[in-house]
């Protein structure tokens, strides 16, 4: 038999807040433990929380990125566990009436758009960290109170490729809003995944498995892979599904049993009574909404219909937002979209992952760019000097004019230099002369070569293949 | 007179015209409690040094503070920066806040002393303060009864002259039953009047502080220092504070008092029922308006109230696993830590509260009770709403009974939970409600009057019971000690 994969993720998100979501304390990531924490978010009694209002503007810019409905009015609840790394006894969270309901998120997979529904996206706290020593363990409570988003999507998800694709498009979004940096290394944006199985063509859902610790992009697509062939092995020999949470093991690349659903925890969850709820006017959603960057998908339509580029590179080119406005501002200053898009395909993109830097710490200004665009097109410099500007102007910052000025590397054009030029190569080389005269054209590139390397590669080719033609054939 | 039996309004007169200094007043009141704490035990934390170093620094300085010099005490459920919070709990014996309340902080500036924290049932949770982790507080009456609870420390140093005024908080009547069991006054405000920042939490959505004081004047002045918005606690209102004393005096011609007839029922002590007619009778003379009402849900308030507040108390409790602060009982496992803390950290009270709170929480369960428990809390409040469509103030006693004596109720914790049955409806309601002495028994135990109002309208309530006051003795006997 035929199976089909179901999968839904739960994601969450680190927002970029400079302060907890209930107290003013940093958000700043790798300090001494413990020296982030007040008495709030420790949990010490009669201490209560105050709502970071940045964290609720965060989560509506999101919930209107896909497409959600912001809810006027959300409400607080609390999730009652006990765990060292939980101060309170209970994390403040959001349960039965959140704050983004009903939304979707686009994924192109194999050039066929699937549509991913988005069931909710919540505010809550992060927890703490313990960590456990040979002999003790101990508790960091930086953590604690860091605010979080957690999206729930739809079971819309039918691969792991398309997983893979969704949680790309999400953190991309994340990204283009500066909601949440979305590193899943370092656990700022983490994803579990529900996955069950059932017959192809069947519309009933197989019993599901939970898969937590998936702690990179890549790992997504292997966990779930690893995770449908252990179902897949399963139900064709006869075997049933238990509802579990699982584990990743990525060292081993496998996932594991956690624990059963008899051994799942009673959040026992109930309304926050600490915070009063929560009610969002309509003129703050469309003040949020003004102020939101234009998203992937807007720019996207942009670059393949308006500025005409291939869907890939148009998709290359929007992944992060400091590229597509690198783009879009080299575009504005007048660079063809299709000439500044293979640059910035062949050289930006190639140099900034050699060097390894952010485009925002990149030396070269869209205005250089269509700085050295020009100086080829008047003929002022060849395509290949202009890659060695590129890159001398990725080193230094410098003008691309001023570089090409101070090297001397404006092409020669004019004919008695290269006339001079072209006399000496020849006069240099008698033998590959008379074989050229004998026949032996192909050797026109061997001369070629020999005068652009005279000329430090300055002369116009076009000029040179002209020169020597009847130069030779004379 | 001896200074310590001074009222709050009396003792800022005094020190205003320079016929006593802070440091001569406070003196008079710890020595107070040196002489009769023995036999009170209202406090479980006498601030003796601190007090006197406070009164000495007031007294050197010029500026006119609204409560300058005054010593009060504070129970000790609200958090005082450096000085020892317990909740009158094993797991928070030697807890020491790093931070100040909210109320306190307001006290502080406004010039106050603090002398002393205050017994109570464990975290606020008992009508007696036979639940306290150290020892039951004496009524100063008759020591042999309870003084209430939980704020029952608090009521007895203020009846017992152990402090000018004091701070109490209320849940389901822990400020009121407290005061009328001692012969007090008892106010406590409207949900979000006065900001929660720093009071240890036993059901968020009920608790409120209050003032405990020797006269309605007085909880008129604290309730200036202490109510108003405060931006660390959310459910704290933006609703402007009037001048809680500028309505003191006004006569109460046509005001309109509802009497709901479920108050005056099955339960009630006779010689309470007959005081509190007489106190209506006499208000009645002064020009108020009476009529029967009813609230039909009264009946439903104590289950409400013990599904809701056990809840939120089973959570807001959970923090207290010996991780951070507070005791912490070793042991080899984590699960292992965290019970045996938790068992011997808490008492028999406390414990039954945290079961009956997790179980209504429960999966399968929340529908049941925290749910319909909510919906009824709507109902009950409604009630109210549509009473103070007719009348602007409801008057009730207090308490069924007198103060009960101590180890009669507690071994029953359902007779112990009807104590509270007439002061729970309001907590459940938001709504703010004083007591005020209205008389004594044959015994010569207090008797208290309850004086309901609407959400935010302490001053009608201050305002008839002011002028009760005025027309009664009840508030100028003493106990003898």
């Amino acid at each position: 038999m035929r199976y089909e994969a179901v999968i839904g993720l739960e994601i969450h998100a680190q927002l970029r807040t400079k302060t907890k979501i209930f107290c003013g304390c940093s958000t700043e990531f790798g300090s001494e433990p413990n020296s982030q924490t007040c008495p709030v978010c420790i949990g010490m009694p009669g201490v209560l929380p105050v709502l970071n209002k940045r964290v609720v503007e965060f989560a509506i810019k999101t919930g209107l990125a896909m497409n959600c409905r912001i809810s006027p009015y959300s409400r607080f609840a609390r999730k009652n566990y006990f765990y060292p790394d939980l101060p309170k006894g209970y994390q403040i969270s959001q349960y039965e009436l959140p704050i983004c309901e009903h939304g979707y998120v686009d994924i192109v997979v194999d050039g066929v758009k699937r549509r991913i529904g988005i069931t909710r996206i919540h505010m809550e706290e992060d927890a703490g960290k313990n960590i456990h020593e040979r002999d003790c363990s101990l508790v960091d409570l930086n953590r604690t109170g860091v605010p979080l988003l957690e999206i729930v999507t739809e079971p819309d998800i039918r691969s792991p490729k398309e997983a893979s694709a969704f949680m790309r498009k999400l953190r991309t979004i994340l990204r283009y809003l500066e909601v949440c940096d979305g590193n899943m290394e370092q656990g700022s944006l983490r994803c579990d995944a529900n996955v069950s199985l059932r017959p192809e063509g069947s519309e009933e859902f197989g019993t599901k498995t939970e898969i937590k610790n998936i702690n990179s992009f890549r790992f997504v697509e292997k966990a779930l892979e690893y995770e449908i062939k252990r179902q897949e092995k399963v139900l064709s020999e006869g075997g049933t599904i238990v509802q579990e949470t699982r584990l990743w093991d990525s060292e081993r690349g496998v996932t594991f049993s956690m624990r059963s659903k008899e051994e799942a925890h009673d959040y026992r969850y109930f309304p926050e009574p600490d915070l009063v709820p929560l009610v969002v006017k309509e003129d703050w959603i469309e003040e949020i909404k003004s102020s939101m960057p234009e998203l992937p998908d807007e720019k996207l339509k942009k670059y393949t219909e308006e500025f005409g580029l291939p869907q890939y590179d148009a998709e290359l080119l929007t992944e992060e937002r400091p590229i597509a406005e690198w783009f879009e501002e080299a575009v504005r200053l007048g660079g063809a979209p299709k000439e500044v898009s293979n640059w910035m395909m062949t050289e930006l993109l190639r140099l900034l992952n050699e060097n390894n830097i952010e485009i925002i710490s990149c030396r070269v200004t869209p205005e250089h760019l269509v700085k050295i665009i020009k100086l080829i097109e008047e003929g002022k410099i060849s395509r290949n000097i202009g890659k060695k500007v590129f890159a001398d102007v990725f080193q230094t910052g410098k003008d691309p004019e001023e570089i090409v000025k101070e090297k001397g590397l404006v092409q020669i054009s004019d004919t008695s230099e290269l006339q001079r030029l072209v006399e000496e190569v020849l006069k240099n080389n008698p033998k590959e002369v008379e074989r050229y005269r004998g026949g032996e054209q192909k050797l026109l590139g061997f001369f070629v070569g020999q005068v652009m390397k005279a000329s430090k590669g300055k002369a116009n080719p076009k000029a040179v293949n002209e020169l020597l033609r009847k130069k030779l054939s004379s | 007179m001896e200074p310590y039996r001074l009222k709050l309004k009396e003792a800022l007169e005094a020190i205003k015209n320079s016929e006593l200094s802070p440091v001569e007043l406070t003196e008079a009141v710890l020595s107070r409690i040196e002489a009769v704490d023995e036999k009170v035990k209202a406090y479980v934390t006498v601030t003796k040094e601190h007090a006197l170093k406070r009164a000495h620094t007031l007294e050197g300085s010029n500026e006119a503070l609204p409560l300058k010099g005054i010593p009060l005490a504070i129970k000790d459920n609200l958090c005082t920066e450096g000085i020892r919070t317990t909740c009158s709990s094993r797991i928070l014996e030697n807890f020491v806040p790093p931070y100040e309340s909210t109320v306190t902080m307001r006290l502080l500036d406004a010039g106050y002393v603090l002398v002393g924290k205050t017994n109570l049932d464990e975290f606020a949770m008992g009508s007696s303060t036979e639940n306290s982790g150290f020892f039951t507080t004496r009524n100063p009456w008759d020591t042999e009864r309870v003084p209430g609870g939980s704020s029952g420390g608090s009521a007895a140093a203020v009846a017992a002259d152990e402090c000018i005024a004091a701070i109490g908080s209320d849940t389901g009547g822990s400020i009121r039953q407290p005061a009328s069991y001692c012969g007090v006054v008892g106010l406590k405000p409207t949900y979000g009047r006065v900001s929660r920042f720093g009071l240890v939490a036993f059901a968020s959505s009920l608790d409120q502080i209050g003032p405990i004081t020797k006269t309605v004047e007085d909880a008129a002045i604290l309730m200036n220092i202490i109510a108003g918005h405060d931006l660390r606690d959310s459910t704290s209102a933006e609703v402007e504070c009037p001048d809680f004393t500028s309505t003191l005096g006004r006569d109460i011609k046509g005001l309109r008092a509802g009497i709901p007839k479920e108050y005056f029922s099955e339960g009630l002590d006779s010689e309470v029922e007959e005081a509190v007619k007489k106190a209506v009778s006499v208000l009645e003379q002064e020009g108020l308006e009476v009529e029967e009402i009813s609230l039909p849900h009264t009946e439903y308030a104590v289950a409400t109230y013990y599904i809701l507040a056990t809840s939120e108390a089973s959570s807001n409790l959970a923090r207290y696993d010996g991780v951070k602060y507070g005791l912490r009982v070793e042991a080899k496992s984590l699960l292992d830590m965290y019970l045996e803390t938790r068992s011997k950290g808490f008492g028999q009270e406390v414990k039954r509260r945290i079961m009956l709170g997790t179980y209504a929480l429960s999966a399968g369960y929340y529908d049941a009770y925290y749910r319909k428990a909510q919906q009824v809390r709507t109902l009950i409040k409604r009630d109210f709403e549509d009473a103070f469509k007719r009348v602007d103030v409801i008057i009730t006693p207090t308490t069924p009974t007198v103060a009960f004596r101590i180890g009669e109720k507690i071994d029953d914790p359902l007779k112990m939970y009807l104590n509270d049955i007439y002061t729970i409806s309001v907590n459940l309601a938001g709504i703010p409600a004083i007591s005020v002495p209205c008389g004594f028994n044959s015994e010569g135990l207090p008797v208290g009057l309850q004086v309901i109002g609407r959400a935010f309208d302490e001053e009608t309530i201050l305002r008839v019971s002011h002028h009760y006051e005025q027309l009664t003795e009840w508030h100028k006997r003493r106990p003898e000690l």
